[in-house]
């Protein structure tokens, strides 16, 4: 690994624009984390290509010193699509947010997905609008109080790792700003991984939704609220590292279970993110604090073929075998007639 | 074959094939209209079908036709009535006798005229010549249905499929009509059916039964000789608009030594253009069918981002939704060609009909100070000429254009002296160099004040565009008063400067007079045929038909003001009259207007044109 970048630090892929987020927003560490991920990737400078919608998190590509394309609103993952399309080579990443993947992009974001194009799409979720002052997301916990829904809503979130399963998502993930370390670690693992990888940012909005995510950054109790997945590894959480999770045949559902006289470490689940089912990955996905612990780390990570792989795949074997070899050939062919 | 009794010379004919929107008449007009151009006709052809696939059977509104026009000398219109008119059921009869010349031949499936097919039709009595007062033309009942079940009783078809062919008797019938050979519909069938000799062979015998049939019948149908056309000589093909425009765009692909990719959704009447770039995979080319029209544009704009010749093609609705993307494109100066196939508007409108309608939106439909290059193809096939145009512009001046033909071009064709690639230009992107230190991103040339192009995966190059304001140089985000001042003077400069490199207007006809016709896009056939006709007649009378539309050409002025009168024709409410207003403010633009979702006819524009000559 590494063979390309090895002189390069995460400082070469910082540009020389003042950053503007917030003091305290979360972009600033995920940020961080992904200036940090991009030289461990056998991928050159020239080649990072970051393309995002319009939203806080959107202004990310002007603080890159790569390739950079600041979109209109929602459009992201179609612009990402055709880069991608145009030139299979590139190492392209989507930066999104909450409003613009889930609700005016949501139906670029399903299909480019569905298509399986070879995107790092990095949703950075704080469920909340933050560039338009406080209002609700289609990910704000039901009954959430903003600017627009004074008396709380009343619509249900959208739970981006159910949406991605459901758009037939082959690789999913869940990190959250605080924890710097995990997120570099998930960006290098989407990084390699070749197909659409959505990475799900817990992300705090220090102005206009704070504490958003508290509960699963909470210093004393996040390690009992939350479970960090590893594939091959059995599913087991905690501060004490008492905690775990089996299968509840008999409901079909996730259970929390103590480690003890009842149950021990090799009674839990392993994690298998390499599995096509997605069954599981969809329970790990859906649980929920309080009820359960927040998945953290690449909760599905299944290998298929790439659409960019499939173009170009089809244009060369459909190049090899016909007659045409330029454009007089094509105005020539089928039925013509001389005068 | 038996001497005919009554051939007229002609120089020119017109045939409309009508029937049910399941009878198959689009592939009979194009069968003839291939055979005629074969035998060294020039022709137009129009097809018109309704926008449901399967509308009612037998109603009005599932009605289809095609109309072909063939002639000796250039024909650059469908016509506007018909010589024979093949009607296969009375809702064909009912919504077509009105587009049948005076004298003209009207030949009917006779087996068609039951109780039931006259009342689907909105007939009120059992015989729809009297009421529709069809005895000033020659009508010819033909049997074509039972005739047809006739021929092919010992063939062993099934039934349906045994009506299927009966298109086949009645262009049997009018092959005899234009003493045409059958050979190349033959050959048709045999490269068509390959594998089924039975079907092969049923066509055959219903085709030459319909022959024969007409032969026997000689003393009912008068038979027409249209000769060759005096053209200039090469190897012709047919082509429609839609097909020529995607062609078009893969020959400037080449010319420019890019990639072609196309992001589209599929919307009526632009489909084929997407249709035919998916297969011309075996010429390298990346279709992709996008989830909606958004993604269509967004995605071409990605792909320009990374340095392929991008190109989405829509309809009326579609540009609609293309717009803020549109915008985008203006913002960071990539290429990229819009099409609109315009289509009877607004909303859904006529999606299956023509009009021009869309002129404003393709100017102005934007949010902000949002200039665009509009060019318009004027035939079926100068759409090649256009698309190629578009993208040769897109790409050398590094701004979104857009392309607006219309349902008419897109879907009629006509014969095509096939150009050879040699013969077009190189077209040059302004391709920033690899590890130049001193490149920025919004440094722009001179002449075009096209900035360069630098391309993921180039090093040292490495730079951020978007949607926000550009700093005038580096493109970094700049709210700076003066800067946003400059930077949309800049942008309406840049697209003003394409007229420096792009044809003058041109008048056909003399070069000052009493009154000229002027007209953009896919007007030109009727107005040009409209035009010479009366300067035959000796009229004074000019046409100055636009392809640039912004920028317009630089000599306007100059043409415009050797005129008494202007009168600008559209199948719109008068959008480039109000354009031209806007533009040349100092003349006084009459208009000619017709939205009915159809082409003008030559005889309503020139009894126009008549009236303004005699004011």
């Amino acid at each position: 690994m590494a063979e390309i970048q090895n002189t390069l630090t995460s400082k070469d892929y910082k540009s020389d624009q003042e950053v503007r987020w917030c003091p305290g927003c979360g972009d600033h560490a995920i940020m961080n984390a992904i200036q940090r991920a991009l030289p461990e990737l056998d991928v050159k400078k020239e080649d990072f290509a970051f393309i995002s919608g319009i939203g806080c998190s959107s202004r990310f590509p002007y603080y890159m010193n790569t390739y950079g394309f600041h979109s209109i609103h929602g459009r992201a993952s179609a612009i990402a699509s055709g880069v991608k399309v145009a030139n299979p080579k590139l190492s392209v990443w989507q930066i999104t947010g909450d409003g613009d993947a889930m609700a005016i992009g949501g139906n670029h974001f399903i299909h480019a997905i569905r298509r399986n194009i070879d995107v790092n799409i990095i949703l950075f979720n704080n469920e909340i609008y933050g560039l338009t002052k406080g209002q609700y997301s289609p990910t704000s916990k039901f009954g959430a109080v903003t600017k627009t829904s004074p008396y709380g809503t009343v619509e249900h979130p959208f739970h981006p790792g159910e949406l991605v399963i459901g758009a037939q998502g082959k690789f999913f993930a869940r990190s959250i700003d605080s924890n710097l370390k995990l997120s570099q670690e998930i960006f290098i693992e989407a990084g390699k991984y070749h197909g659409a990888s959505v990475v799900e940012v817990l992300q705090n909005c220090v102005i206009y939704n704070d504490k958003t995510h508290a509960a699963l950054s909470d210093r004393e109790h996040k390690e009992d609220r939350t479970i960090i997945l590893k594939h091959g590894e059995p599913m087991i959480f905690g501060k004490d590292r008492d905690k775990g999770l089996i299968l509840d045949a008999e409901h079909l559902k996730l259970k929390v279970v103590e480690l003890g006289d009842k149950y021990t470490e090799k009674d839990l689940l392993v994690h298998n993110a390499k599995e096509k089912n997605p069954g599981i990955h969809l329970m790990l996905a859906n649980m929920r604090y309080p009820d359960y612990p927040v998945a953290f780390g690449v909760i599905r990570s299944v290998e298929a073929q790439t659409y960019d792989q499939a173009v170009s795949k089809q244009v060369e074997e459909i190049k090899a075998k016909s007659s045409f070899k330029c454009v007089d050939d094509l105005l020539n062919s089928g039925t013509t007639w001389e005068v | 074959m038996g001497k005919k009794a009554d051939t007229i010379e002609r120089e020119e004919v017109v045939v409309r094939f009508s029937g049910d929107s399941g009878d198959g008449m689009q592939l009979t007009g194009t069968l003839f209209s291939d055979t005629s151009a074969f035998i060294g006709n020039d022709l137009s052809t129009f097809p018109d079908y309704p926008s449901e696939i399967r509308a009612p059977q037998g109603t009005i509104g599932g009605v289809s036709g095609f109309q072909v026009h063939v002639g000796q000398t250039a024909i650059k219109t469908p016509g506007d009535y018909a010589d024979i008119l093949v009607a296969m059921n009375p809702a064909a009869l009912k919504a077509t006798s009105k587009w049948v010349k005076e004298g003209g031949t009207i030949i009917i499936d006779e087996d068609s005229l039951d109780e039931r097919g006259l009342k689907k039709a909105g007939y009120k009595t059992d015989d729809p010549i009297k009421e529709d007062k069809l005895d000033k033309y020659n009508i010819i009942l033909a049997p074509i249905s039972s005739l047809t079940k006739e021929a092919l009783k010992d063939k062993g078809l099934d039934p349906k499929s045994i009506l299927r062919s009966k298109n086949m008797f009645a262009l049997g019938m009018v092959y005899w009509i234009f003493d045409r050979p059958l050979n190349y519909t033959e050959q048709f069938f045999e490269k068509k059916f390959k594998n089924k000799p039975l079907v092969i062979d049923a066509n055959k015998t219903v085709l030459r039964a319909g022959y024969n049939y007409a032969e026997t019948m000689e003393h009912m149908a008068p038979s027409y000789k249209v000769s060759p056309a005096k053209i200039e000589k090469g190897t012709y093909r047919n082509i429609s608009g839609n097909i020529a425009t995607a062609w078009g765009f893969i020959a400037a692909a080449e010319k420019a030594g890019l990639e072609l990719f196309c992001g589209s959704y599929p919307i009526t009447p632009a489909t084929e253009i997407l249709q035919e770039l998916s297969v011309r995979k075996d010429l390298g080319v990346k279709s992709f069918q996008a989830e909606d029209e958004i993604a269509g544009i967004c995605t071409s704009i990605g792909a320009s981002f990374a340095g392929d010749l991008a190109v989405t093609t829509t309809s009326g609705p579609g540009l609609a939704l293309k717009g803020e993307a549109i915008g985008l494109a203006v913002m960071t100066e990539l290429p990229v060609v819009i099409v609109n196939v315009q289509r009877g508007g607004p909303s859904t409108g006529l999606p299956t009909k023509p009009e021009q309608s869309d002129l404003m939106q393709a100017l102005y439909g934007r949010n902000g100070e949002s200039p665009v290059v509009v060019i318009a193809a004027s035939t079926p096939s100068n759409c090649f000429q256009y698309a190629f145009e578009a993208a040769k512009i897109a790409l050398e001046h590094m701004t979104p254009v857009i392309l607006l033909t219309d349902g008419f071009l897109a879907n009629g064709s006509e014969p095509w002296r096939i150009p050879k690639m040699s013969d077009y230009p190189e077209i040059k992107a302004p391709i920033a160099k690899e590890g130049d230190k001193d490149w920025q991103p919004y440094a722009r040339d001179d002449e075009k004040l096209a900035r360069t192009w630098a391309i993921p995966g180039m090093k040292e190059l490495e730079h951020r565009i978007g949607g926000l304001e550009k700093d005038e140089l580096k493109g970094s985000v700049s709210h700076d008063p003066v800067n946003h001042q400059k930077m949309v003077n800049i942008r309406e400069e840049k697209v003003q400067r394409v007229s420096k490199f792009i044809p003058e207007l041109k008048v056909d006809g003399k070069e000052s007079g009493k009154l000229l016709v002027v007209g953009w896009g896919g007007t030109y056939g009727h107005l040009a045929t409209a035009v010479k006709d009366m300067q035959e007649k000796g009229a004074d009378i000019s046409l100055a038909h636009f392809n640039y539309i912004k920028p317009l050409p630089a000599n306007v002025k100059e043409v415009f003001k050797n005129f008494d009168k202007i009168v600008v024709c559209e199948n719109n409410m008068g959008q480039f009259a109000d354009y031209l207003r806007m533009t040349n403010p100092e003349f006084t633009y009459l208009q000619y207007n017709k939205v009915q979702g159809l082409p003008f006819t030559t005889i309503e524009l020139e009894n126009h044109f008549e009236k303004l000559l005699e004011e």
